[in-house]
């Protein structure tokens, strides 16, 4: 089982989010991996496990398109457990979610993985849309907003699990496929590969950490760095982003000692209930 | 003048209410573009539904076929994509329901067209303002290829009244689906009486601090006092003190109600992101450095166990005064 992870690095969403002239000022943030990637390389990794941190077969390839810092962010995600890297050169002004999508599709054709899984969205640009791209633009399967995902024992299908606005949805998927996933794919009994773990298999809910070994080790992993045009990626942007401004603040409000204040002010005042 | 497209969602009989406001947006979007508002309805034994549909909308085509009973993109992009061509559109707008969220970008990929993503207002022909960095941010954005493809937030459009005259039925012809492969195995639908989360005028949401999905029960007593819809955190829901649905926030559902109660839940900028463009914000909270506070209209520092009781008590007195 082969799967290519795409993965994005976005300005830490903790920090206070400067904006001036129209422009997002990114100069003195810090950078990550996006949350929603970084649990779809958990995702893969468990995939290609026995159990918790055991033996594994398959092999889990690790995609971002960014300036040349993003290293950075794969070598991380190489010391989390994948086991190799590609950097494609690019400059977030002159990307969009479909560029990204059409330069993913150029590297899914040469790595010819069995699955594709990224995050439902990255957390900077909360577009959602670079799975279903992807997958519209290699006339696959998707298999959006994940909470759970089980690999048959052939490795020809999935059974997933999809959050939907009005409950849960279960569906079968044939591979290869692009999947995209949501915060719940972390769960402890969320994500298995029939041909290697059993129903008992077992992880921790949250994304693991990389090791010091898994650090050195990574050092030594391939990290790849090419660019859009050497994989035949040609077009620009489809969507312009022309100002960003910081919406509107609330006014202050108040405190109130009592509930019977409260309700006071909530009927009399915000007129509400 | 080109006709602007709208994917018009279904219950079994009717129109999804979620898909009123993006024809409101369509609307909007139809002024610029110069032509009809044409509604998209697909499904399975659809008749009536797009019956219905054809109150809000100038016309509705319908793709009825027992194979497109499942909301699969697979083969529901391909109808969209092929209805844009057919009728010459310049416009494909959904809900951001997770429906839209799912399909749309197909069809765009299907079309080359460039998408815009929960659009908060529609500025121009082809340029949108929608929220970016969890909410931090307005963005506007323009879509630089002829067909433009957006998704609309449910809150940010009022919607649509229906029309006295319907506008016509077409029923469309469908060819060979392929679904290449995907097949809906089972739904597991949240049954509940409350109104949906993102149209309930109240919203009560609880957090960590509830600390036991027993607790909840004093929210749905409030909630149900004021005839609103039970949110929660994502600390809450990842606690199992509710069900994954009632999650509000950047992950989970956008909710801009007139009320929101806010009970001793923090105010990740996550959540923040679900519900800051609530008209009146209330939040309970023992801790007063709790960033909730920030963007409230009342603010109590109180727990909720000394709350709630003496709240509801109160809120019952005035409703009989």
């Amino acid at each position: 089982m082969k799967i290519l992870v795409p993965c994005k690095r976005v300005p830490n969403p903790e920090l206070k989010l400067k904006i001036a002239g129209g422009a997002v000022e990114l100069g003195d943030t810090t950078w990550q991996v996006n949350p929603f990637d970084e649990y779809a390389v958990e995702t893969a990794l468990r995939l290609t496990e026995k159990s918790k941190g055991g033996e594994r077969s398959g092999e889990v390839v690790v995609v971002s398109i960014g300036p040349k810092d993003t290293a950075a962010q794969l070598r991380q995600l190489l010391a989390m457990g994948a086991d190799r890297g590609i950097l494609i050169a690019g400059d977030d002004a002159a990307l969009d979610a479909d560029r990204v999508a059409r330069t993913l599709k150029a590297v899914v054709e040469a790595e010819k993985p069995d699955l594709v899984v990224l995050g439902k969205q990255a957390v900077d640009g909360d577009d959602n849309q670079v799975g279903q791209l992807l997958a519209g633009y290699l006339g696959w399967p998707q298999a959006t907003f994940l909470s759970a995902i089980t690999l048959a024992v052939d490795g020809k299908s999935a059974t997933v699990s999809r959050e939907v606005d009005t409950g849960t949805e279960e569906r079968r998927v044939r591979l290869p496929a692009v999947a995209t996933v949501d915060l719940r794919i972390i769960g402890r009994k969320a994500v298995r590969n029939e041909a290697l773990a059993g129903p008992e298999a077992e992880w921790e809910d949250t994304q693991r950490l990389a090791s010091l070994k898994g650090i050195m080790a990574a050092k030594k992993k391939e990290l790849k760095e090419i660019t859009a045009e050497s994989l035949g990626v040609s077009g620009g942007i489809l969507v312009k982003t022309l100002r960003h401004e910081n919406p509107p603040a609330r006014k202050a409000g108040v405190k109130v000692t009592s509930v019977e204040e409260l309700v006071a002010r909530l009927h009399s005042e915000a007129k509400v209930i | 003048m080109s006709a602007t497209l709208v994917l018009l969602e279904t219950t079994s009989s009717n129109l999804r209410s979620a898909s009123l406001p993006a024809v409101t947006a369509a609307r909007e979007l139809a002024k610029q573009h110069g032509g009809p508002v044409v509604g998209v309805v697909i499904g399975a034994g659809v008749a009536a539904a797009a019956a219905d549909a054809a109150h809000f909308v100038d016309k509705v085509l319908c793709f009825d076929h027992p194979a497109l009973a499942a909301t699969l993109a697979e083969t529901w992009a391909p109808l969209l994509a092929a209805a844009v061509k057919e009728t010459g559109a310049t416009a494909l707008v959904a809900s951001a329901t997770s429906t839209g969220k799912d399909v749309l970008p197909r069809a765009a990929a299907l079309l080359g067209a460039g998408m815009a993503s929960d659009v908060v207002a529609v500025l121009g022909a082809k340029s949108f303002r929608r929220p970016t960095y969890a909410g931090n941010a307005l963005t506007d954005v323009e879509v630089t290829t002829a067909t433009v493809v957006c998704t609309t937030r449910q809150t940010e459009f009022a919607p649509a009244a229906p029309a006295t005259n319907a506008g016509t039925v077409e029923n469309q012809a469908v060819a060979a689906i392929d679904s290449l492969g995907s097949e809906l195995v089972a739904l597991h639908a949240t049954k509940s009486a409350r109104p949906d989360l993102t149209e309930a005028k109240v919203v009560v949401s609880g957090g960590r601090g509830m600390k036991d999905a027993a607790n909840f029960q004093v929210l749905e007593e409030l909630t149900d006092l004021l005839g609103g819809a039970l949110g929660a955190s994502r600390a809450a829901c990842d606690a199992g003190m509710v069900g994954n649905d009632l999650q509000v926030g950047q992950t989970g559902k956008v909710v801009a109600p007139e009320l929101y109660f806010a009970v001793a839940l923090s105010g990740a900028i996550q959540h923040l992101a679900g519900m800051k463009s609530s008209k009146v914000i209330v939040a309970i909270n023992k801790d007063p450095e709790a960033p909730i506070f920030q963007v409230a209209d009342y603010g109590l520092v109180a727990t909720w166990e000394s709350t709630l009781p003496a709240l509801i008590a109160e809120i019952k007195k005035l409703k009989t005064a």
